[in-house]
């Protein structure tokens, strides 16, 4: 799916790319920007022409959102000059970078979860009748003729709250849509979507690129960015690297570029001979859900769940960690039954939960960076409920250090990090209780290429040191690369088991996708 | 498939709004049913009067207090505003004589004034307005108590014209709730019209998305901090025609029954939703309850303890019904969900 997408976005590049001689009509030179001692960036450049989808990548810290954020005016530069059709600007703050036509989508949703979706995109700017009084009927139509624009079905009068990711960014496109922005940039938008939902969002660029929008594309996928945009732009440290034609690089020099060093081998893996069976689930059970899930993990072995979004790969690891209820099945850890439903019996006996979305279920963001790391180890560093600082300190350093940690100081709120390190913590946390099984799910989601190559590395030194490891991943190539097992789940079913000598890419997505199953038929 | 036939509808945000205050409406109608089956002078003109009345003033400053809870802030100080204004007024008529409609513009510029103050320290200083309202409370409180200093207004004191709001009726319908009724009706259709309004709404459902939109957050939580305390300020004025006596208790712990009233009548304590008729309704029904248990010869403990349940049960409901909504728009969304991917399965 997502080569041919390729192809086709190739072609497009060909047909009508930017015409050579026309005027930039946002350009962004050497633009600084400090927060305190942190030079979050330095010298940032970036240049978009109408009708192209600029990519812009570099590492986390690279300092690219804090180029987005000068664009959309959040953040006023040290330095620097913003030329926008061809005159200097300066944006006193998000209002008058929206005047000047440019419109973000950020990383995070920035929508109003309690007001409708019509509202959400109007909201500031809503169609007025006399005596200035939002007129709501043209602003329900307006957003209805956006969506059909955009060909999605989404009714305008619905509170946003509870929309999926992809139908946030759905809406935030239409505000920009809404706001006819010269310039849209796009700060990860794929981060959370499933294939089919960036197929989609891809076919929204296009039609964008075509009404002359430039279009500024963030995202740590490389394939993606291949796949949508004419030019790319890299950064690192803060600085321009070098701007481009996606036909004049490969992925590797793309790479190269980013980090500024030669990327080892992905993925390293070291050989062990599996051990005991530490988890053992038979004939798992939740209705409506998933069925009939019977497998085993081994100490020193790292299984994958592979499958499509919704195919219940985090469902699986939720009903075995005891966070969902089971409707029937056993749980076997190290031969002994877990009763179903209590995470805190699935904890003692050594399983750690990483989940996916680590913001809201696996961090602290107020709370410091040590405090975080202890967090699921308090049993231990305490005496008669009395926390011990200096342990918990020493704790949180140990793992720092461990899993190389980028940080300010061991007290800064978990927020202060980037989004790597932020997944390092919720690694150490767990990690610090020392136990024999780690569920991950999608360990390297969002998280730039050199820290997933660590991720990976972790993962490996891991099951190596005879950790049993459970990961769930929708990313092909860390499936292939960092698994010993790979489970294919379809519809709430094991589809199909792969040893790792004889996966390939395709097998797992025929499996996923249930080609397979009909084939057997 | 079936899993999208027993998905509910994706329920619209307004038929929520208005399903909530329908709910709060109908209660206010089984508690007035109940209470008159036991006692059919419940239902008297006269009774009647007396639960419009004593639901108008907890009514106006729970317009206000909405405003406030909406951009998820707090106004904690309108029942010592209330009280101040209601004094202040009562002692500028007897000692200068000025003309009644004077009474009310006075009120309403010094509790404007006071909400001012509120506001700026909470915007520009950026203290929690819990905090910043709390100590608000304390210092006009004791600013009354000194101005009081047992010169009580009296009766007498009051000219009998401007007394005539608090007791006047029109068709038998109280002046007073007349009044309210306006002041309620005026702004709940501005917080449904006008853009300044619903980005008061924006401000309290998510503080950072409405910044990045480019809403001047300080002005608009200012202007609901102004709102609140003007509307104190009148209900001050209110109160001194209603009771035409004013010491230095007047409206004290009034904070705590408008609040009680705006989060029963369904606005979101952590704000971003809610209305202001909602929140009207919620004084209303609170004030029946409280006279339902008096009609009923309860001992006048209980409605305290009433109305507490009643605050638990209301924020349980708001909490049950927000998962039950988010639950049918997340299955409904899994449907939609599903059928993209079923779709994707028979193209590829």
């Amino acid at each position: 799916m997502n080569e041919a997408s390729a192809g086709a976005a190739a072609g497009h590049a060909r047909e009508d790319g930017t015409a050579a001689g026309t005027e930039p009509v946002l350009a962004l030179r050497h633009a600084a920007k400090a927060f305190g001692a942190v030079q979050a960036l330095a010298d940032g450049s970036v240049e978009l022409y109408p009708g192209e989808a600029h990519g812009l990548v570099g590492e986390n810290g690279a300092g690219k959102s804090t180029l987005v954020k000068i664009l959309a005016g959040v953040y006023q530069p040290d330095a620097g000059q913003l030329i926008i059709g061809g005159e200097s600007v300066t944006f006193a703050g998000p209002a008058s970078a929206r005047a000047a036509g440019v419109a973000v989508i950020y990383q995070e949703p920035t929508l109003f979860p309690d007001l409708s979706v019509a509202e959400n995109i109007f909201m500031g700017r809503q169609p007025v009748r006399t005596a200035r009084r939002i007129d709501r009927g043209a602003m329900s139509r307006e957003a209805a003729a956006i969506f059909t624009q955009l060909g999605v079905v989404l009714d305008p009068g619905r509170p946003a709250r509870g929309l999926s990711v992809a139908d946030q960014q759905i809406v935030e496109i239409a505000k920009a849509l809404s706001l006819e922005a010269r310039v849209l940039v796009m700060d990860e938008p794929t981060a959370a979507l499933t294939n089919v939902e960036v197929d989609r969002l891809f076919n929204v660029m296009a039609a964008l690129r075509r009404r002359g929008t430039a279009v500024l594309f963030i995202s740590h996928r490389l394939e993606e960015v291949f796949a949508s945009c004419q030019r790319v732009t890299i950064m690192r440290d803060g600085r321009f690297v070098l701007t481009a034609g996606t036909d004049e690089l490969d992925i590797d020099t793309m790479i190269r570029a980013m980090i500024g060093r030669e990327l080892g081998a992905m993925f390293h893996k070291t050989g062990v001979t599996p051990g005991e069976v530490v988890l053992d689930v038979e004939h798992l059970e939740r209705e409506n859900v998933f069925y009939d899930m019977s497998f085993a993990v081994r100490r020193g072995e790292i299984v994958a769940l592979a499958g499509l979004v919704g195919a219940g790969r985090t469902e699986v690891a939720r009903a075995v960690f005891g966070i969902d209820r089971r409707t029937s099945g056993a749980v076997r850890m190290l031969g002994k039954p877990l009763p179903a439903g209590e995470p805190s019996a699935a904890m003692a006996a050594g399983i750690a939960f990483v989940p996916e979305d680590r913001r809201q279920q696996g961090l602290v963001m107020d709370m410091g960076i040590d405090h975080n790391v202890a967090l699921a180890s308090l049993g231990r560093l305490s005496k008669a409920g009395l926390i011990f600082r200096s342990a918990e300190r020493r704790l949180a350093m140990t793992w720092a250090q461990r899993l190389q940690l980028k940080y300010g100081r061991m007290r800064d709120p978990a927020w202060s990090l980037s989004g790597g390190n932020q997944q390092k913590v919720v690694l150490g946390k767990w990690l610090a209780r020392q136990p024999s099984l780690l569920i991950i799910d999608e360990p390297t989601r969002g998280i730039d290429v050199g820290t997933k190559a660590e991720v990976h590395r972790i993962l490996d030194e891991l099951a190596a040191g005879g950790v049993a490891v459970l990961m769930i991943s929708s990313e092909l190539p860390e499936v292939l690369g960092v698994a010993d097992r790979i489970l294919v789940l379809h519809e709430g079913r094991l589809a199909a088991e792969f040893d790792r000598a004889d996966a390939t890419a395709d097998k797992i997505m025929r499996a996923a996708t249930g080609q397979a199953a009909k084939e057997a038929a | 498939m079936t899993a999208r036939a027993q998905a509910p509808g994706v329920p619209r945000l307004a038929s929520v709004l208005r399903a909530r205050e329908a709910g709060t409406a109908a209660l206010v109608l089984v508690v007035f049913a109940l209470a008159t089956l036991r006692d059919h002078s419940f239902a008297d003109v006269n009774s009647v009067q007396q639960l419009l009345v004593g639901a108008s003033l907890v009514a106006l400053l729970g317009v206000g207090e909405t405003l406030v809870i909406v951009t998820r802030n707090i106004d904690l100080s309108v029942g010592s505003v209330l009280g101040l204004c209601a004094f202040v007024v009562g002692d500028l008529f007897r000692h200068q004589h000025i003309p009644v409609w004077s009474g009310f513009v006075i009120a309403i510029a010094l509790g404007a004034a006071i909400g001012a103050i509120n506001g700026l320290i909470t915007t520009v200083a950026r203290v929690p307005s819990l905090v910043v309202t709390l100590a608000m409370l304390y210092i006009v409180r004791g600013v009354d108590a000194k101005l009081v200093n047992g010169h009580i207004v009296l009766p007498s004191q009051v000219p009998s014209a401007f007394a005539a709001v608090g007791y006047r009726t029109v068709f038998g319908i109280p002046w007073l709730a007349i009044i309210v009724a306006v002041v309620v009706a005026a702004v709940g259709y501005s917080m449904r019209t006008f853009r300044p309004c619903r980005e008061l709404y924006a401000i309290g459902s998510n503080p950072e998305a409405a910044t990045l939109a480019g809403i001047a957050s300080g002005r608009r939580v200012f202007m609901a901090f102004l709102t609140s305390g003007a509307l104190a300020g009148l209900g001050g004025a209110l109160f001194l025609a209603l009771f035409a006596q004013v010491d230095n208790s007047a409206g004290l712990g009034y904070e705590l029954n408008v609040i009680a009233a705006v989060v029963v009548g369904g606005v979101a304590i952590f704000g971003g939703s809610g209305t202001v008729v909602g929140a009207a309704l919620g004084a209303l029904l609170l004030n029946t309850i409280q006279q339902a248990l008096v009609a009923v010869r309860s001992s006048s403990y209980w409605s305290e303890a009433i109305a507490g349940a009643l605050l638990l049960a209301a924020i349980a409901f708001d909490r049950w019904l927000s998962l039950r909504v988010a639950r049918g728009l997340r299955s409904a969304e899994g449907a939609h969900r599903d059928l993209a991917t079923a779709g994707r399965g028979s193209a590829s």
